[in-house]
Parts: structure tokens; C-alpha cells; sequence
């Protein structure tokens, strides 16, 4: 496969004429990315609070007041409603009024201080985030308001001062957790450097998808096949200048990333761009790969939709790879994604080198190499 | 196949700019396979100005993309300028220029980023562009139009970028598709002049589809395709030979019961109609005239002179197709195609 540079030149000055000429199609493309991030950022919240919660409280005392009070403080609930039993409380998550219900059985006081209360929790499980929280919450207040009472009965019998010094004394094990480049566990830091991977993904794979059949549809690609122009060379051109595209997407994401929603760039910049460039080139490869064999824009944009969803899905932006079936996983292997997501975490968010990621950046690297190749031989250099 | 005897079926397919043999293209479908070339020969001298004439869905275009490598041939061979169509397409590539059918240049740049585009493509240096640009722009008469864009040019004016775009690299070969397809008449005697020239100046090899039959007058050598097949080849005044007879034109008042009436007479070889006007191909003027003439006064049809008209492309035409299709009937019975003809609906008058 030969390149004129000359010709590449001219070809490629044409796509950027047309990229620039219309300027609605350029602002959708960089404003599509922009508005997905904001989306991500500000709607994309795994932790539910306040969920609306209706209480049975059968046992009327002092202690039972205390667990409620200490489940409204926690956040996860909302005390919203009163009822008088269990299927009533039913009946409200039934029609939605609330999500949870909380229903403390008699003579609770009484039970606790003989070791036998129990409460009922109940919770929405048509709502998976709601169940979630709801569950780690109860579960979090009910252990520390035991953990309460027992420090009481023991100091009470045992005659110690403090609670703490309990609490070191009589547990068997104490885990200290501490969570490292993440400590607050803020949502966005999580989310950015896979969010850069999916955004650009899902740029460069629908940009390439059609950009490869516009000249078909419109009927220039005829023109231009009667010229002596190589199937590698059109497919470069078309190439470069959506690098450049989502290369200044990139720049304006990551920007927003660390300026806009304050998420730290740990790792070196260099790297991350060099890498990142591989990424898109992969990913560009891909979205042409998909519609090489397209001819309208429609088919184009709709295999182009099928990458971006097995992108948002299989990739691990989400979901954990660990816990996928080996099929999806294996058609999670097929994405750019899936290599940069790992990349991009561990420059971004760990601030490690490339000797942590050699692996990753050198299927990409190869990746890109063979579905251009692969792009170019497929290109149908004839019009049936 | 009515064909004449030429000294150009002998010669050799490399020193012919355009050649063709046993030319078939069969597209797959759904419901089966259209065979849209059939069996089509046909062979270009350098500097000849050969018109593929045909109506819409003879084959005309599937015909040149074959030549041009833009399709695959199924069977038969052709070549441009000795060079395979499927094999050594980049050699063709460089050599000859095409106008395909559609607006096919890009719409959102302007005339001269047109230029410099299908010139850089076709790898041609800085200083030749800016000798040959200004140049191709001056005989296109698009060098008041630098600045515009393409998709925003008149009908003829894109087919004359077209054709300046595709002469851009001094192609030896030209091959357009329908140039003049929605183009008004006076740019279409404008498009056809500026081909003349080419002709004259450089000596140009020009191929060309048409459907308009004033078009064919001004080839060198025309071909007739028709479903598919070559059914006439030759100079224009050969291809009218080809019809036997002369011409009587007439009006009659009710033209239903005359054509009945003269279809079966002695003599007339065939009647065509041109709205009310018909047209008796007879073997002998002088003879028919007054046969007619008693003809129709004893069915009482009035009719206005009868005069002996110069037969004319598109009466060839019709008569040639409509003989092929009366050979293809008696051969396996089976029923012709009802083509539409664009010269037969819009160039009587």
C-alpha cells in the first residue's frame, strides 16, 4: 500500500472544508461530548439519600424513638410517613408513596435489653439504587446502635469510663479502612477518566462511521474513485483531521475535568496524551470499520449506536469486568475502551508511568495498526 | 445484432482508445438477477467522439462504470487505451477524465477549491496547477465564478466544472455520463460546443451517454443500446440507412382508424405516431403517395398534405428498436419492455 503524500494532502484539505463548512454538524460534535459530561457529572450520583421511609412503630418507648431518630440522621431516610402495620406498609411502597418502611415490633425497649430485639426492614426492590443504599444504610445504623447498646451494658457491668476504650478492648478484629487516591469517595473522581474514554469513544466511532459513507451517499465517492486515489489514502484522510477533532475534545474535557469539577490529574500529561491519541486512533478505526459496508448514514449511525452501547455496558466504566460472563467480556475486549478506561485510570487518578500500563498501550497501539490495514482492504474500491 | 461491416472491428484492442467484447454485467437481486449489460461489444478509435444512445434503463450507465473499473464486469473483456478495466485500473485512472451522472462534485467547495482539489488528487505539481487551472477555468467560462460554491452553480454550470475538474491532469480519454441530463438547451449547446473544441484542439477521445437523440447527430460513431444489447452501431447517417425507406408525414383528423387503416397496406413498412402527426415509412415515395391518399378518402378520414420528410435520428431509433423487438418476439415469444423515451415525448414539435 502506497501513499502520495500530495494527494493525502488534497484529500485530507477536502474533509477539513467540509468538517469547517458546516458549522451546526462541528457544533453538535463538540457540544454532544460537552453536554454528556455535564450529564454524567452533576446526574450520575450511585449513592441514594433521603429515601422516603414509612414507620410502624408498635412499641411506643424510648429506644425505639432513638433507632428511628438514628436512621433519619444517617441520611439514607426520610421519616415521611406513620402507619399501624405491616400491610399497610406494603401497601405504600405498592403505589410508590414510599420506598422503604421500617416496622419496630412491640415491647422493643424490653427486648433489647434481653438481647432479642428485632426490626423489620422493608424496601423497594423495583428500584435497584434504592434497595442498595437503603440496605448498606440500615444495616450500617442497626450495627452501630447495637454496637451502642452493648458498650452500655458492658460499661454498666464491667464499671469501665469510656466507651472507647471498649470498643478497642472487646472487639476481636478492627478493620481500618482507608481508601487511597479517592479518600472522600467523590463520585465524579470515580467517574471522569472513564467518562473520557467513553465520550471519545463514542465521538470518534460515530464521526467515523459517517464521515466513511458520506461521500457515498452523496454520490462523490464516484467522482473521486475514477481518480487514482488509494483506498489507504482516503481512508487516512478522512483519519486526520477527526484526530485533530477529538484530540481538542479531549483537551476540553479533561479541562473541565480538573479546572471545572476539581478531579486531580495525578500522572504525567505527556503520557496521558500520547496514549490518548492511540485511543482515538483506535477508536476512529473502529467507528470505520463498522460501516465500511454502509451506505446510507443511517446504517452508519446505527452500528455506530451498538459500538457505543456495548462501549457503555462491557467496557468497565460501569460495571466491573470482574464480574461479567467470559462472552461479554470477550466482546468488551473488542472495544478501544476497554484498554484505555484501565489507562486512563491509572494515569489520571494513581499517577503511575507507563510501566504500568505497557500492556494496555501496546494492544491499542497494535489494535490501530490492523483495523486500519484491515479498514483500508475492506474499503470498496468499486461501487457494487 | 444489425451491424455494419467496419474496418474497426478488425483492429487491435490496443491501438483502440475504448474497447469492449462480450461485455455483461448481472446485478443480484432479491427477486433474482437483472442482467443490465448483455453481450455488448463495441470499439473507440483515438479522437472519435463515440455517443452510447439509449433510453433511461438500457444499460448506458452500468456500461461505462464496467469500462471505468467502477463495477465488476461478470463476463466478456474491455479495456481504455489498451489497459484493463478491472486490472490495471490506476493505469486508466490517470489517463482518462469521467463526468459521472449524478452532481457528484462536492457541493460545499467552491469552483476553485474544486480545481485544486481533482488537481492535487491527480498529483499534478504547484506550477502546472497554476498554469492549468486559469486555463481550464477560461474555457469552462467559470473565471468570474472562482469563489462560488459548487452545490450553489446553475445545472450547467456544475457539468462544466465537471468537465474542467476532469480534464484537470490532460487525460487522453474522456467518458461522460448523460453531461447534459437537466441541463437547459442553450447550456447544452454551450457543453456541447466546448466538446467540439476538444475534439479539434487535442484530439480527444470522448464517450458519451445520451438519451437526446439532437445529441447523437453530433457524434463521429454512435452506438444504440437497448435493454441491455448494442442493437445498432455506425456513423449517424449510417444508423439511418439502416431503416429501409423514405418518410411520408401527415395529420389526419381522427388518427386511430387512419393508422389502422395504412399499417396493412402494400409497401409501408411501418407507421409511427408523433401525437396526431404520423409518420409512414414507405419503399417508394411517389408510388405510396397517391395509395394513401385514396386510402383515407374512402374511410373518409380528412388529413391535411402529404409530404416526404427527411428521416431523422430518433425515427431510425424507434423503428430500429421496435425490429429488434419484433426479432427478440419472434425468438421466444416473449414481450418487449415498454421503455420510455425521452426524445420520442419531448423532441417532436
Amino acid at each position: 500500500m502506497t501513499i502520495n503524500l500530495q494527494r493525502l494532502a488534497s484529500l485530507i484539505r477536502k474533509e477539513v472544508t467540509h468538517l469547517l463548512r458546516d458549522r451546526r454538524a462541528l457544533a453538535f460534535m463538540l457540544g454532544l461530548p460537552l453536554l454528556q459530561l455535564f450529564l454524567y457529572a452533576y446526574a450520575v450520583n450511585t449513592t441514594v439519600y433521603h429515601i422516603p421511609m414509612a414507620v410502624v412503630d408498635q412499641s411506643q418507648d424510648a429506644k425505639s424513638r432513638a433507632f428511628i431518630q438514628a436512621l433519619v440522621n444517617s441520611q439514607y431516610f426520610d421519616y415521611t410517613r406513620q402507619m399501624q402495620n405491616e400491610n399497610e406498609v406494603i401497601n405504600a411502597i405498592d403505589n410508590g408513596q414510599v420506598k422503604a418502611g421500617l416496622v419496630i415490633p412491640p415491647h422493643f425497649a424490653t427486648n433489647t435489653d434481653r438481647g432479642t430485639a428485632s426490626v423489620l426492614m422493608l424496601l423497594d426492590g423495583s428500584d435497584s439504587a434504592s434497595v442498595t443504599s437503603g440496605y448498606s444504610g440500615a444495616s450500617l445504623v442497626a450495627q452501630n446502635y447495637a454496637l451502642e447498646l452493648i458498650s452500655e451494658q458492658v460499661i454498666h457491668k464491667t464499671g469501665m469510663r469510656s466507651p472507647s476504650q471498649l470498643n478497642a478492648a472487646s472487639l476481636p478484629i478492627i478493620t481500618s479502612t482507608r481508601v487511597l487516591y479517592n479518600p472522600d469517595m467523590i463520585d465524579i473522581w470515580f467517574l471522569l477518566p472513564g467518562l473520557v474514554g467513553m465520550l471519545l469513544q463514542t465521538l470518534a466511532v460515530q464521526q467515523a462511521a459517517l464521515i466513511m459513507v458520506r461521500d457515498r451517499e452523496l454520490g462523490t465517492i464516484e467522482q473521486i474513485l475514477v481518480t487514482p486515489t488509494r483506498p489507504l489514502e482516503l481512508v487516512l484522510s478522512k483519519m486526520i483531521p477527526l484526530l485533530a477533532l477529538c484530540l481538542m475534545a479531549l483537551g476540553v474535557i479533561v479541562g473541565l475535568g480538573v479546572f471545572w469539577f476539581g478531579v486531580p490529574f495525578h500522572g504525567s500529561l505527556f503520557l496521558y496524551f500520547w496514549l490518548s491519541l492511540l485511543f482515538i486512533a483506535s477508536s476512529l478505526g473502529l467507528g470505520m470499520l463498522v460501516s465500511v459496508r454502509a451506505t446510507t448514514q443511517r446504517q452508519a449511525q446505527q452500528s455506530a449506536l451498538a459500538t457505543m452501547m456495548f462501549g457503555l455496558l462491557l467496557s468497565g466504566m460501569i460495571y466491573p469486568r470482574l464480574a461479567m460472563p467470559l462472552i461479554p467480556r470477550l466482546i468488551g475486549d473488542i472495544l478501544p475502551m476497554t484498554y484505555f478506561i484501565r489507562i486512563s485510570r491509572a494515569i489520571f487518578t494513581k499517577g503511575v508511568g507507563l510501566t504500568f500500563v505497557w500492556q494496555d498501550a501496546l494492544t491499542l497501539a497494535i489494535y490501530g495498526l490492523i483495523i486500519v490495514v484491515v479498514v483500508a482492504r475492506n474499503f470498496k474500491k468499486r461501487l457494487d | 445484432m444489425l451491424e455494419r461491416a467496419s474496418v474497426q472491428e478488425h483492429a487491435k484492442s490496443s491501438e483502440l482508445a475504448i474497447s469492449a467484447s462480450g461485455l455483461t454485467k448481472t446485478f443480484k437481486t432479491r427477486r433474482g438477477s437483472i442482467t443490465a449489460v448483455d453481450d455488448l461489444s463495441l470499439q473507440v478509435s483515438p479522437g472519435e467522439t463515440y455517443g452510447l444512445i439509449g433510453p433511461d434503463g438500457a444499460g448506458k450507465t452500468t456500461t461505462v462504470r464496467v469500462i471505468l473499473g467502477l463495477l465488476t464486469r461478470t463476463a466478456g473483456e474491455s479495456s481504455i487505451l489498451g489497459f484493463d478495466s478491472m486490472n490495471d485500473t490506476y493505469e486508466i485512472r490517470q489517463r482518462v477524465g469521467y463526468i459521472a451522472q449524478q452532481n457528484v462534485l462536492p457541493a460545499d467547495m467552491t469552483v476553485m477549491e474544486n480545481m485544486k482539489f481533482f488537481a492535487g488528487i491527480q498529483g499534478m505539481s504547484k506550477q502546472d496547477q497554476i498554469r492549468r487551472i486559469p486555463e481550464l477555468l477560461e474555457f469552462a467560462g467559470l473565471s468570474n465564478f472562482t469563489g462560488r460554491l459548487a452545490g450553489k452553480l446553475s445545472g450547467g454550470m456544475k457539468k462544466k466544472l465537471a468537465l474542467a475538474c476532469c480534464l484537470i491532469h490532460e487525460p487522453q480519454v474522456v467518458l461522460l455520463d448523460e453531461p447534459t441530463l437537466g441541463v437547459d438547451p442553450v447550456s447544452r449547446r454551450e457543453f456541447w460546443n466546448l466538446l467540439g473544441n476538444l475534439r479539434a484542439e487535442r484530439g480527444l477521445t470522448i464517450f458519451v451517454n445520451t438519451p437526446y437523440m439532437d445529441e447523437a447527430e453530433r457524434c463521429t460513431q454512435i452506438g444504440l443500446i437497448y435493454a441491455g444489447r448494442l442493437i445498432a452501431r455506425g456513423a449517424p447517417a449510417e444508423i439511418k440507412a439502416m431503416v429501409p425507406g423514405h418518410v411520408i408525414e401527415f395529420t389526419p383528423t381522427d388518427s386511430t382508424p387512419a393508422l389502422r387503416r395504412i399499417s396493412g397496406m402494400e409497401g409501408v413498412f411501418e407507421v409511427q405516431t408523433y401525437g396526431e402527426r404520423l409518420h409512414v415509412f414507405v419503399d417508394d415515395v411517389s408510388r405510396r403517395k397517391p395509395e394513401i391518399e385514396a386510402a383515407l378518402a374512402t374511410e373518409g378520414i380528412a388529413h391535411n398534405e402529404l409530404r416526404p420528410v427527411e428521416i431523422r435520428m430518433e425515427e431510425a431509433f424507434i423503428s430500429l428498436v421496435q425490429r429488434q423487438n419484433q426479432i427478440a418476439a419472434k425468438a421466444q415469444a416473449q414481450s418487449s419492455n415498454p421503455l420510455a423515451w425521452k426524445a420520442a415525448s419531448g423532441g417532436v414539435s
